[in-house]
């Protein structure tokens, strides 16, 4: 059932980002796919949310805002099994957390949540 | 119209793409060519390398690729920056001069020489007088891990290349010079910015972020639209053409493939970003939440409005030193139940490795297919999987236990479960583990040390 509030979206609609390491952080830049979707980002994808989407996987979540840019940056921290040379994850250097962020769903007004999902389904 | 210097990146790692300073030098004009190899753990690599061949210990690739080069840069004018000097910056460029006579360019190449950041022979010195190396994650101190160490490179910055390139030099060659100084130095040596000029060297080090890995800002691993980045199978690298009041745009070469947009540069923008108000460097202190971006026309991107803070007392240091051992080993599971098998096969593995009593520090798994990148987050496993290859690490520090674990992997295609296969590459290789310990050291005790020697064909 549809919340009165909004409805959920998966980040991937709303934003593009890269990530890299720093030892054993992780970090994630988190764009917003056009400057009117940032404000919606910064409210939202919040520290703590990301922190419960990547539980049991990262240690602690500090965020950073760039609206300059119209960007979040997240440091995941002791997100990659020691990092560098002593990891042995496939991604040792953090490069697809990126990508993992993007699964993470906000709630956003209707009016957004129609606005791109009608071209989720279009690019599925 | 007032002055601009265009410094194109035609290398974003060592292993980057051979073809892309060939590229940068003969598509269009150029100013100058940064190099750049040197990622953390490059240094230690290049150590062991010198410890068994004492001509070796630089970035090897960097010779063959001036010798398709230096004609153009001879003939054009085109100034070379590069850190493929690695632990033996000396011996690099003993050999750049060499190919320059082979070529008959020995008249017009001169090799600017940047040396002193190599500290490993002054590491108990330094202890000694009370700099303590502490890592800068951990905070242990460097006497915990001493006997181990292995390379230790302080990052040098912009200073000694400009002072390169005022003595003459047509290719500068250094060890650990930050990535950025590679960029900066050529833009404070063209336009004459003063080193205390926070704003402009703040600027002229996001341009040099912005390139220092390559084809990175300029199409490549973009994940917006991705689709509709087209030839990047001839992807032009980064180029900054910068001007004397600290703005400047990133382009890439007419005809060449890939894409420069306000979306490519955000991306390379916040890769590796830790507090974006404080992009530290040798050089001062970049405040990224100041940057304006701006599309100026098909594949130009304008930046401006950046600023920066006073440098700090300390330079960082990277230190490589001896952790221990590891080894990771596949197999490949086919449908039906792919995973399932993959996953019963893992469990085998980890109850023969505990009855033979083998101690680690970590054993991983990853199932690839199902969430060796992801994890958990990939959600529940398809069991209509066409295949899901069993991906296992194990990490300890002694070599023995690594060793055996090698040994086990095979015997799992006949005593295991079924619908295996891919194991064709022998057992997995032991490898020695080189780990990367960042700390800080007061920038008095290195930079007298720094040394710039200007040398001829």
């Amino acid at each position: 059932m549809r919340k009165a509030r909004g409805e959920k979206v998966q980040l991937r609609w709303l934003a593009h980002a890269r990530s890299g390491d720093k030892g054993n952080t992780a970090n994630v830049g988190l764009i917003a796919l056009s400057a009117e979707l940032y404000p919606l980002l910064a409210r939202t994808v919040t520290a703590a949310r990301v922190a419960r989407h990547f539980r049991g996987m990262v240690s602690r979540v500090e965020r950073y805002e760039l609206p300059n840019l119209g960007a979040l940056n997240f440091l995941l921290h002791d997100a990659l099994d020691g990092g560098g040379t002593i990891s042995l994850k496939t991604d040792a250097q953090g490069k697809v957390y990126s990508t993992a962020l993007l699964r993470m769903e906000v709630p956003v007004p209707p009016a957004v949540a129609r606005r791109v999902h009608p071209r989720a389904s279009a690019r599925r | 119209m007032s002055k601009v210097v265009r410094v194109a990146a035609g290398q974003g790692f060592w292993g980057d793409w051979l073809e892309a300073p060939i590229h940068q030098v003969k598509g269009g004009p150029i100013d100058y060519l940064m190099m750049d190899y040197l990622a953390e753990v490059t240094m230690s690599i290049m150590q062991k390398q010198r410890s068994r061949d004492p001509a070796a210990g630089y970035a090897r690739d960097f010779v063959p690729a001036m010798e398709r080069i230096l004609p153009d840069v001879a003939a054009k004018g085109i100034r070379v920056t590069s850190n493929a000097g690695g632990v033996n910056p000396r011996g690099c460029a003993e050999a750049v001069l060499e190919v320059a006579r082979r070529l008959g360019l020995g008249g017009t190449i001169r090799v600017g020489l940047v040396t002193g950041d190599d500290i490993l022979d002054r590491l108990d010195e330094l202890l000694a007088r009370g700099h303590e190396l502490r890592d800068l994650d951990t905070g242990r101190p460097l006497s915990d891990i001493r006997d181990r160490v292995r390379s230790a490179n302080a990052y040098l910055g912009m200073a000694p290349v400009v002072d390169a390139l005022r003595g003459g030099a047509t290719i500068v060659i250094t060890g650990r010079v930050t990535d950025t100084g590679l960029t900066l130095g050529p833009l404070v040596h063209e336009l004459g910015w003063r080193a205390d000029d926070w704003d402009r060297i703040a600027a002229g080090t996001v341009a040099g972020h912005i390139i220092e890995c390559g084809a990175q800002s300029s199409g490549g691993n973009l994940l917006k639209d991705w689709r509709r980045v087209r030839g990047l199978e001839r992807v032009g690298f980064p180029i900054v053409e910068a001007a004397e009041d600290g703005t400047f745009v990133v382009t890439k070469h007419p005809r060449s493939g890939g894409v420069v947009s306000v979306a490519s540069v955000t991306e390379q923008l916040v890769y590796e970003m830790g507090d974006p108000r404080s992009y530290i460097t040798p050089d001062g202190i970049a405040d990224f939440t100041t940057i304006r971006l701006r599309q100026a026309g098909k594949d130009r991107v304008q930046v401006s409005g950046i600023c920066g803070l006073p440098r700090t007392g300390m330079l960082k240091v990277s230190i490589a030193y001896f952790y221990g051992y590891k080894a990771v080993g596949t197999l490949v599971y086919a449908w039906p139940e792919a995973y399932a098998k993959a996953k019963e096969a893992d469990r085998v593995l980890r109850a023969r490795l505990a009855d033979l009593g083998l101690r680690f520090e970590q054993i991983l798994t990853e199932f690839v297919g199902a969430d060796a990148t992801h994890g958990r987050l990939s959600g529940p496993p398809d069991p209509e999987a066409p295949e899901v290859q069993l991906r296992i690490g194990v990490r300890a520090r002694q070599k023995g236990p690594v060793e055996r674990f090698t040994r086990e992997l095979a015997p799992l295609v006949l005593t295991g479960p079924p619908s295996v296969t891919g194991f064709a590459g022998g057992r997995p290789q032991v490898e020695e583990i080189v780990a990367y310990w960042p700390a800080l050291v007061d920038r008095r005790e290195i930079e007298p040390a720094v040394r710039v020697e200007i040398l001829r064909a």
